[in-house]
């Protein structure tokens, strides 16, 4: 199987300075993470744990002070690298006065893609995410769900490869979730690669084939979500709080 | 390209779908109607105060329109969260920035043609005449004084952290480059080393700006047209200023961590 998303010994290092104390935070030590085409790769870890640093590395917000990362085989500084991506960030929040159409047509645009071709794509997402009635709408009119489903429309402009979502589901309601779930179960079916880092241990558990626990900047496991469970607990639950040393406080 | 364009439309849509635009035009429209319907003293020549206090006014909408588009820019895509899906796709930071201030040029380009074709109808109907070949060298001038504005106020957003302080660092700077840097040759003259070489250095790397605004006096006082070579010239060196910020914009932002 092909490496869609690879990184090797990915070290990212925030320096903070106060007068003339610089103070260094290891957000991540060497992370080695190999995702290959056609599969739903959970990321897991607690919070802090450094899965936004991760995806922003892959994304080339963050500068890697150590190690490298690919997409596609192409190292992640260069643009071309995001061309075959769809990412949708934690939270959501796009230019409040364009509307759903404006502003994928405005994605579409940075794409490249060509205007027929952008027409047939627009109609496609918004349909596939159920903004259709609203596309004409300025976004500041939205609720926080579609404004949620906005950002999956935007990530999915340019039909692409790989899906990187970070905290797809944080802040829906459970009609909401469920219908993430299934957006990326329909994914999956096309042959789609995604990647998504997430606290539902529970939808991790139904939609992945395999994940990775993060914990301090530090890979702890990875591998299929029954083998993970089988190991290291009885449930995916269990096995994560046990993989990141939590201990249960006992109840008095 | 067609990025950058890309980028700027929507730097347009922004201006135009906010007030901020609509307030300072209609505010200005209604200072200058009010000044035009006074005839102080019954002097014939009011028209030119009249002229000039408008002129002043455009400069100020302008500047404030051009400094506060430009130091919202990045800081809103940052705090908003928007830089996020947009650099997550095929699309260079020195593109974002390139379209951002292409946008905000374009966007101060429409408000001026606003502007001054507003200040022409004003000025025909005290005076019956349409000197259209002036008020365009001047708009095209002050459009490209606006360019170094934007300029700068986009690097200056990149350094200051809060949008505020960049647009009064700018405001500043631009008001002293205005009234003062014209007179800093002449400051310097009169000073003793190593303040002298200081102030001339500071001299010959400001962009003189008041040339451009001094363009006003061919507007109220009706002269000649400045020959389109010193134009030419005054453009380039008004270009080259816009390329000095843009680049030392890009390299500050080329650094910048995204989180």
């Amino acid at each position: 199987m092909n490496a869609i998303l690879k990184t090797e010994k990915l070290r990212v290092e925030f320096k903070t300075r106060r007068f003339r104390n610089i103070t260094t935070k290891v957000a991540l030590h060497g992370l080695d993470l190999e995702v290959s085409a056609g599969e739903v790769f959970g990321f897991l870890g607690p919070n802090g744990a450094g899965k936004t640093t991760t995806i922003n590395a892959l994304l080339g917000f963050v500068q890697a002070t150590g190690g490298a990362a690919y997409l596609f085989g192409i190292d992640v500084r260069q643009p071309i690298a995001r061309q075959r991506i769809g990412y949708l960030p934690e939270m959501t929040y796009y230019y409040k006065f364009l509307s759903a159409e404006e502003l994928l047509r405005f994605y579409a645009k940075i794409f490249r893609l060509p205007a027929g071709e952008a027409d047939r794509r627009i109609d496609a997402v918004l349909k596939l995410v159920e903004l259709e009635h609203a596309r004409k709408r300025q976004i500041r009119t939205y609720s926080k769900g579609m404004q949620q489903r906005v950002g999956l429309a935007q990530a999915l402009i340019n039909d692409p490869d790989l899906l990187i979502l970070d905290e797809p589901t944080s802040g829906l309601d459970p009609v909401g979730r469920m219908k993430v779930r299934d957006l990326i179960q329909r994914l999956k079916n096309e042959g789609k690669t995604v990647f998504f880092s997430s606290h539902q241990l529970g939808e991790v558990e139904t939609v992945c084939d395999r994940v990775a626990i993060i914990h301090e900047g530090a890979l702890k496991a990875i591998g299929p979500v029954g083998r993970i469970v089988a190991e290291h607990g009885a449930t995916l639950e269990k096995a994560f709080l046990n993989i990141i040393g939590h201990q249960p406080e006992p109840v008095t | 390209m067609k990025i950058i364009w890309a980028v700027a439309g929507v730097a347009v849509k922004e201006l135009y779908r906010r007030k901020d635009f609509y307030v300072l035009f209609i505010v200005t429209i209604l200072i200058c109607l009010v000044m035009a319907s006074v005839n102080v003293f019954d002097d014939r020549q009011v028209v030119r105060y009249i002229k000039e206090l408008a002129l002043l006014l455009i400069w100020i909408s302008s500047l404030v329109i051009a400094i506060t588009t430009a130091a919202r820019q990045i800081p809103a895509e940052k705090e908003q969260r928007t830089l996020l899906p947009l650099l997550a796709k095929p699309l260079s930071r020195t593109q974002l920035l390139l379209g951002k201030f292409l946008g905000c040029w374009l966007a101060c380009g429409l408000a001026l043609v606003c502007f001054y074709i507003f200040f022409g109808a004003l000025a025909a109907s005290r005076e019956h005449q349409w000197p259209v070949a002036n008020y365009c060298e001047a708009a095209f001038l002050h459009w490209f004084a606006l360019g170094v504005v934007i300029a700068m106020s986009l690097l200056g957003s990149l350094i200051f952290a809060a949008p505020s302080s960049n647009s009064t660092i700018c405001f500043v700077v631009v008001a002293t480059i205005l009234c003062l840097a014209r007179y800093l040759d002449t400051l310097a003259t009169a000073m003793n080393e190593p303040l002298r070489s200081i102030v001339y250095a500071i001299y010959f790397l400001v962009p003189h700006l008041e040339w451009v605004y001094g363009m006003r006096n061919l507007i109220v006082h009706d002269w000649p047209l400045v020959e389109w070579r010193f134009v030419g010239q005054c453009i380039l060196y008004l270009l080259t200023y816009m390329a000095v910020f843009l680049t030392a914009a890009c390299l500050v932002f080329r650094r910048k961590p995204i989180n």
